[in-house]
């Protein structure tokens, strides 16, 4: 790839994205992410699995999301015009039901019986519960115990939907000690289990399949925007924690190169501090979770502990095509603190009464920052990826109050 | 570099005494440095015939929560992949015939610089590598070059790794190859014996390198069955436990830690010993 026609030719048959991505699983996995691989390829070249897909999309999910434009948002900040693309709609509440009901699928044409998942805010997590309640499978779903007391309802919805939320101690007990759970569940599984991943991360062909199946967002974009102000977005902006809804938004429009993309991580109580999870822009190159990717790591090659109030960006690594994004400069990749994205989601609920997700408030927040120097003109698309609902006990507890 | 042969001549003097060997996984650094060197000095003496050393890492993922814990508390001590080498270096002054196999993940080597820690590693007098998250897909990454370098690279296999996968797998493969016995994470559950024994026999078909066997194992008896129909039987969460039982309230080492280790490795070996005398009278 270092020839560049396309920034969407990734990933190679190595499951690379320049020097990202990869498999980097251990022997007993191998032979199953080959086939999974191998499942979704023949999967994308079958019309009926499409025909699937579009079916759920449309009939269940509320596909296609509407494009909003933002009018007393755009007036309070005095400059470009802001659209959100409403992801907070879909059922579940969040972007992240796209992904589930294309892997579901894919498990079911795969034969297994089995669905397991990591969590951290619970949108994946309740997601996948949802889509296996649907299909009738057993599911799992690994959370970190910190997760669960500060995600209370998500943890709640899932056990209703039928699935198993097993708690996970270890380390600080966020997203990344739940997704090596999962690969230990799934090493000791691999029979009957599919292991349905949340995000753009973990061993080829994950990053690439779940960019795919969180595409229609972006794809929904270009047609809408065209539609609503017959042209282009000037500027993308999304939130990222693993970086699915970034992707799913920036990907159709990586070639438009006139197009200005921003990914907005998590600074936590700030870059100066050890509490954040800006991977990105505070990491290094390294291999966890099956791929290389940046990584919050200390001079020992030791994983660090992220920290975001947002349970949702609250990993020390990012999906592998962001790295590449990131060295090759397409995407620009900045931060936004805990505070700054409390302020805006204040701001954007009361100015809008769209509560949103705190993870959708970082790039609100960013929103905020630039929105106001930009010409009237610029039209800006902000992927809402999710609805706050379940972060109001977080929010009630900064202002002293108890639910 | 010339190649590093202790590995196959510990498996060429087996062979003659016409028994298996037992390999013993300990951390390195765990509970603490001079503990952990306490323990690694005596291995051999226990009865050890080759030494996997664990590289700590924070984020072991195949690894069942005995060794997990293990590797936090090595970390916590203040344990590196440079101390690591160190201890090894240390290690080899004393012993120059007892394979050292260093057995981790790949994130900490990669931070280290490949080329520098095979390198290093070469010089400390380490004699194989295990990298659980480096599967023959990612062979340039790390295991041409320490082979190349004159290193063992040991691979995994799994029963999921068919006939039609094991020749991709063993294809640069040394040492001896290394038969995860269950689908799981490491210390858990143990496999059958006759699974274990048609399994081995279908990994003579694919390399003439001895077959060590793990993930487990626990007991002298689990380790002698072991040794019926491999080259090698491993323990290691079994180990590590002992450690974890054997600290105070604070988790520092208890006074005797290092000798109740050691145990457990001469009842292991002995098992192993008597595994094929026994067998013979069958």
């Amino acid at each position: 790839m270092d020839n560049l026609n396309t920034y969407r030719a990734g990933a190679d048959e190595n499951g690379r994205f320049g020097i990202f991505g990869g498999r980097f699983v251990a022997e007993t996995l191998m032979p199953l992410i080959l086939e999974v691989e191998k499942a979704y390829v023949e999967a994308q070249g079958d019309p009926e699995f499409a025909r699937d897909m579009g079916y759920y999309f449309s009939h269940y999910v509320g596909r296609p999301s509407p494009l909003y434009f933002a009018r007393r948002l755009t007036e309070h900040l005095g400059g470009a015009k802001v659209y959100f693309k409403r992801e907070d709609l879909n059922h579940t509440g969040a972007h992240k039901i796209n992904n589930c009901i294309g892997q579901i699928l894919l498990a079911k044409r795969m034969g297994k019986t089995r669905i397991i998942a990591e969590t951290g805010a619970g949108q994946h997590g309740v997601a996948t519960a949802t889509v296996c309640a649907l299909f009738d499978l057993p599911c799992t779903v690994y959370m970190g115990v910190t997760d669960i007391a500060r995600q209370a309802p998500n943890v709640y919805r899932m056990k209703m939907l039928g699935a198993e939320v097993k708690p996970v101690k270890s380390g600080t007990g966020t997203l990344k000690d739940a997704m090596n759970e999962a690969l230990r569940d799934w090493v000791a599984n691999v029979h009957d289990t599919y292991y349905l991943i949340g995000t753009v991360a973990g061993p080829h062909p994950y990053p690439t399949m779940v960019r795919d199946f969180q595409s229609v967002i972006g794809g929904e974009v270009r047609q809408q925007i065209n539609e609503a102000e017959g042209r282009l977005p000037d500027t993308l902006i999304a939130c990222i924690g693993g970086g699915s809804n970034a992707m799913g938004l920036f990907y159709p429009f990586l070639d438009d190169t006139d197009t200005r993309i921003i990914a907005v991580e998590a600074a936590g109580k700030g870059l100066d501090t050890d509490k954040h999870a800006a991977s990105l822009t505070a990491g290094a190159p390294g291999v966890l979770h099956g791929n290389r990717t940046y990584l919050l790591q200390n001079a020992d090659g030791q994983i660090e502990e992220a920290h975001s109030i947002s349970a949702g960006l609250d990993y020390p690594g990012i999906g592998p095509e962001h790295s590449w994004l990131h060295d090759v400069g397409r995407v620009e990749y900045v931060s936004a603190t805990d505070d700054e994205a409390v302020a805006a989601f204040h701001l954007c609920t009361r100015l809008e009464g769209i509560i949103p997700a705190l993870e959708s408030a970082h790039a609100l927040a960013y929103v905020e920052k630039i929105a106001g120097g930009l010409p009237a003109d610029n039209l800006m698309v902000l992927c809402l990826s999710g609805r706050g609902d379940k972060d109001l006990d977080t929010i009630a507890n900064l202002d002293g109050t108890t639910l | 570099m010339t190649a590093t042969t202790r590995i196959a001549d510990r498996f060429a003097a087996l062979g003659e005494e016409g028994r298996a060997g037992l390999v013993t996984f300990v951390t390195a650094g765990d509970p603490d440095e001079a503990t952990s060197r306490e323990i690694l000095m005596a291995l051999p003496g226990a009865g050890a015939d080759l030494i996997e050393l664990g590289m700590p890492f924070s984020d072991p993922m195949a690894d069942g929560p005995s060794i997990q814990a293990s590797s936090l508390r090595a970390l916590k001590a203040g344990a590196s992949l440079r101390k690591t080498l160190d201890l090894v270096t240390e290690f080899r002054g004393a012993d120059d015939q007892t394979p050292i196999i260093l057995m981790g993940y790949y994130n900490p080597i990669y931070i280290y610089g490949v080329e520098t820690f095979i390198a290093d590693a070469k010089a400390a007098g380490v004699d194989g590598l295990i990298i659980v998250d480096l599967p023959p897909e990612e062979n340039e990454e790390m295991s041409l070059p320490a082979v190349k370098a004159g290193l063992n690279f040991i691979f995994l296999t799994a029963p999921t790794t068919d006939d039609a996968r094991l020749p991709k797998v063993v294809e640069h493969a040394g040492g001896f190859v290394y038969y995860v016995s269950i689908t799981g994470i490491t210390g858990t559950s143990s496999a059958a014996a006759t699974d274990v024994r048609d399994n081995v026999a279908r990994l003579r078909r694919h390399t003439d390198l001895p077959i060590a066997v793990g993930f487990g194992i626990k007991t002298p008896a689990q380790a002698a069955e072991i040794a019926r129909v491999a080259d090698a039987a491993v323990v290691g969460s079994a180990l590590v436990d002992l450690v974890a039982d054997n600290l105070d309230g604070s988790g520092s080492a208890t006074p005797g830690l290092a000798d109740k280790v050691l145990e457990a490795v001469s009842k292991l070996a002995e098992g192993v010993r008597s595994a094929r005398e026994e067998g013979a009278g069958q």
